[in-house]
Order: C-alpha cells, then structure tokens, then sequence
C-alpha cells in the first residue's frame, strides 16, 4: 500500500485489543472478516459511534452491531509531519482523515487515507474502505483503510 | 482574587525540584503576595487530574483545617478557570474562606504529554485511533482546526499574528522562558509542519514549574496589599455531546465554547466589548482562533481582518492578547500562568499592562472537554 509495504503505516505502532469489557469486541473481530459492522439502536433505529453501552437519543440498552457499507465522505484530515512514536521516526508525513458515513447518521471513523502521503486532501470527496490486515501480529487485527474514489 | 505565585518556570524535565516541592513553593509564593499566612488556607481547587492532591497539600503546610478539596474533571488545560469557578463557588456558598487554585508540573519526574505511549496494545478510545497514528494532542485537534479554517477561508496569517503576540509579549517579560528569543514572521513561516496546519510555533511548550492563586470573599479585598480584582464570572462545560467518542462531536470544528461563553457573559454581565484584555490558552493556535470566534470577538468570516498582530499587541491593540506570553512564550503551566497574567492586567502589574484595564477575561482548554473561562473586573465593574 505504501510502496512495497502491506501496511499505510511502519510496524512498531501499539496493536488495537477489543475493550475488556467488550464494548467494541464485535467492531474488531467483524474488520478480521472484511466487514465494518457499527452501533445502531434496536429501539429508535439511530446510528451510533463510538462505542457507548447506551443509545443517546433514547437511552435504550438494546445497541445492536450492524453491517454499513464502508463508503463515505471526508469529513477533516491531518497531515502528521512530526513522529510522536518511535515506530514513526522513519515514517515521513502520513494522512489521517475522519470519515463521516451518510448511510449512518453521519458517525464519524478515523482512519488513513492511503496513497501518496503528500496528496492534496480535498475536504467532501467520496473515499471507499479498504481493509489493512496485520495477520502477523498476535494475535492479528486488521483496521479499517480509506482511499479516494 | 488575593495573590498569586509562581516558581521559576524550567523547560520540561529541567526542574531541579520534585513536582510537588514546586506546588509547595508557588502556594507559598501567593501567600506572601496576598499577605496572607499558609495556615489559613483551608482549599484546594485544582484540575488535570493533579497529582498534589488538597489534603496532602493541606498536611504538608499544617493548614488548621481542610474545609473544601476539589478536582475538575478532565484533561489538558480545560481546568485553568474551571479551578477559579469552583474555588469561587466554594467561597460564594460559604464552605471556605481562603481558597487556592493551583498546578504543579514536572514533567521528568512524570513523563511528557506530547509523545505516544510505548505501549504494545491500546483498547478503549486510543484503539480508534491510535493504529492510524493520530496519539497526540496535536494530533488530536489538528482535525478541529483544519476543518474550521477550511469552512471559513481562515487563512494562516490568523495563526501567525496569534504566535506572533505570545512572543512579542514575552520579550517584555523576564519570567517567560522566550523571554530573548523573539519569533519573526519570516521564522513563524520557515519553521516545520508538526501536523498540518500547525507549524512548530503553533504548539505550546511543555514546562516544568507551578503556579498558585488564592481566593478570599470579596469584602476582604480592601485588607489586601494589591488593587483588589474580583471575578465576575467563571463557567465550564462544553456543547452537546461535546464528548463524544472517537471525534463523533456533532458540532465538531468548535472549541467547545459555544455555550459556555454566553453563560459566562451572562454571569459576568458583560458582552465582548467590554473586554480590555484577553488571555486565550494556547495549546494551539488553531484553539485559540475557533475560542475568540467562540466568545464573540468577531464572527467566523472576518478573522482573517480581526487576526492581525496590530490588533493583539498590549497596550494600544483592539484586543490584547496574550499579554504575558502564553503558553507559548511564556509558560505552560497548564494555562494558570494565563490566569495570573489576566489577574495582573486588573492589578496593573503585568508585564505588558493595558492601561485602564478594568475588565480582564480568561480563557482555558479549547477543544477539551469540559473547557472553562473567567473574567476579572476592578472595583470599577462591581
Ligand atoms: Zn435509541
């Protein structure tokens, strides 16, 4: 994805592990098998994210994971020049958006924008989800891409 | 508002001291301005999640009695008013008289806030995010900001007149650690990306030191050795669902104040114009522009007119800005050396005082949740 490396960013970055309580456990092990599956309310049917125990417009229990198509639209970006972790001192600039889902209310997921890390990033342009798997690691994760369409 | 004190400020884990030895000597130090014993301090109002915790303090200084311990909840420096309000509302309903707010920091004793954990696994919020490389606190707002300049054309002169202040100011104050160091525009605009939009002199410092101020009610303010300096008004929250999760803040591109300065002008009974004299904490200068906008000083389309330095430098500025040098220039002291400074401005001791400062305003924390400001008023606005 980054030249010949599977991976937007170098290794060495701390691993997502589900919460202990288990809150986001359905996110992670659904991203393991190429699917996005979000918070939605079983009782007022409103979208979700992130993960609370609790629906904020209705306050009902019943929160339920369902599957969203990972296609959405640019919401902000950053460019990271600065490495704040010793995985990234040889990194160079990389590109983190946040990603808002109009087929989900609008939540919002960060991710990275893949391809040429010094590319003009145009807030509002459509990005699809690509899936980043880190097979290798243990145990394995895979975390939730983005690239422009 | 009593006294204030502060310790020599130190570049992060540079100070010879323990954290706690400094929060002892900044208290100290605030006493002996308010001409007021440490044994009578019977309050302790602090916020960040400080590690000097009110009865230790208490114990430490043989306090006679702890009437009022008290932690704001949340990070960063969106207590730094926050600690004012509660140690007002402590003293305003009666449960203390002698009240300090007050931060201590020494980072090398503790570690630094603007680098990654070097953890091997994140959970929680950090696993959104994190992974992507996005851990920091400049990293964390960048987003905010971006997404504000980009819905209001905010060009990047509006950020470079805000460093260009903080530093300006300090070269008039012996205290600040850029005291001697003066930043040009040409060396605002050669200076590296740290994350797009903000450049290196867009990010405070991180310090070591601390700061202390004491609060008494206000009819003990003529037995005081300093003109007195009231607070009109002091709030703190944040919008709705300002916290949410994983940047899921409906209104996201804020710096959280949208309802807590209106409260605050109500509080105080002013409006935006009666201000003389601003201190905006400076995490970054892209909070600092969305907190302005956000107190109404002037509407989100014409910041890049309002932005300039000619409107921010003491004495003669339209708003006066940053007077000591901030965060950036100055300290950070997690935004309390800006609460003293806006407590100086009233007393006319600051080292760029506006003259006939009579009404004084702070603001702590952008983009954090919960954020907090106050304003200080001379016995002219009582
Ligand atoms: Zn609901």
């Amino acid at each position: 994805m980054n030249g010949s490396h599977p991976h937007y960013l170098r290794p060495g970055l701390p691993a997502p592990r589900p919460a202990r309580d288990g809150l986001d456990a359905p996110f992670w092990s659904a991203l393991r098998e190429e699917q996005l599956l979000l918070q939605r309310c079983g009782t007022c049917q409103r979208w979700q994210w992130g993960p609370e125990w609790i629906c904020h417009g209705c306050h009902s229990f019943d929160m339920v994971y369902e599957a969203v198509e990972p296609v959405g639209q640019i919401f902000s970006f950053e460019r990271v020049w600065h490495p704040v972790h010793r995985a990234l001192v040889d990194q160079g600039p990389y590109i983190v958006v946040l990603v808002e889902l109009p087929t989900a209310d609008n939540v919002r997921l960060v991710g990275n924008l893949l391809g040429d890390p010094r590319q003009p990033v145009p807030i509002g342009a459509n990005v699809s989800g690509i899936f980043e798997h880190h097979s290798d690691a243990d145990p394995p994760y895979t975390l939730l891409q983005w690239r422009l369409t | 508002m009593a006294g204030v004190g502060q310790t020599t400020y130190y570049k992060h884990g540079q100070s010879p001291h323990a954290e706690s030895r400094l929060a002892l000597e900044a208290i100290l130090n605030a006493c002996a301005d308010a001409g007021i014993a440490p044994e009578e301090i019977d309050g302790f109002s602090s916020y960040s999640n400080d590690r000097n915790d009110g009865p230790r303090m208490a114990a430490a200084l043989g306090c006679r009695e702890l009437r009022f311990s008290n932690m704001f909840w949340g990070g960063g420096g969106g207590g730094a008013a926050g600690a004012i309000q509660n140690a007002a509302a402590a003293i305003a309903g009666g449960l203390a008289d002698c009240v300090v707010a007050y931060r201590g920091l020494a980072q090398g004793q503790f570690g630094r806030f603007g680098r990654g954990a070097e953890v091997g696994q994140v959970s929680g919020e950090a696993a959104h995010t994190t992974p992507f490389g996005l851990m920091s606190a400049a990293q964390m707002f960048a987003m905010k900001a971006m997404r504000f300049m980009h819905d209001h054309n905010v060009e990047r002169s509006a950020l470079r007149a805000i460093a260009l202040a903080s530093y300006q100011h300090a070269q008039t104050n012996p205290l600040a650690i850029m005291n001697g160091r003066p930043l040009t525009p040409e060396k605002y605009d050669d200076s590296r990306w740290i994350v797009e939009p903000f450049r290196l002199f867009d990010c405070c410092q991180e310090n070591d030191g601390a700061a202390a101020i004491i609060l008494v009610p206000a009819e003990r303010a003529r037995d005081l050795p300093h003109p007195p300096c009231y607070v009109l008004g002091a709030t703190s929250g944040g919008h709705y669902r300002a916290g949410a999760p994983v940047h899921n803040t409906p209104d996201y591109a804020s710096s959280h104040f949208k309802t807590v300065a209106r409260r605050l002008y109500d509080m105080a009974g002013i409006e935006p114009e009666d201000v003389n004299v601003l201190q905006s904490y400076e995490n970054f200068t892209g909070g600092v522009l969305m907190a302005i906008v956000e107190h109404g000083f002037c509407e989100p389309d014409e910041v890049n007119d309002f932005f300039s330095i000619e409107n921010f430098l003491a004495p003669s500025g339209r708003l006066p800005l940053n007077t000591s040098g901030g965060n950036l220039a100055e300290c950070y002291m997690h935004g309390l050396g800006l609460t003293i400074e806006a407590i100086r401005q009233i007393r006319g001791d600051s080292p760029n005082a506006v003259p006939g400062a009579e009404v004084s305003m702070m603001i702590a924390g952008p983009m954090v949740t919960p954020v907090s400001s106050c304003v200080f008023g001379s016995q002219a606005t009582l």
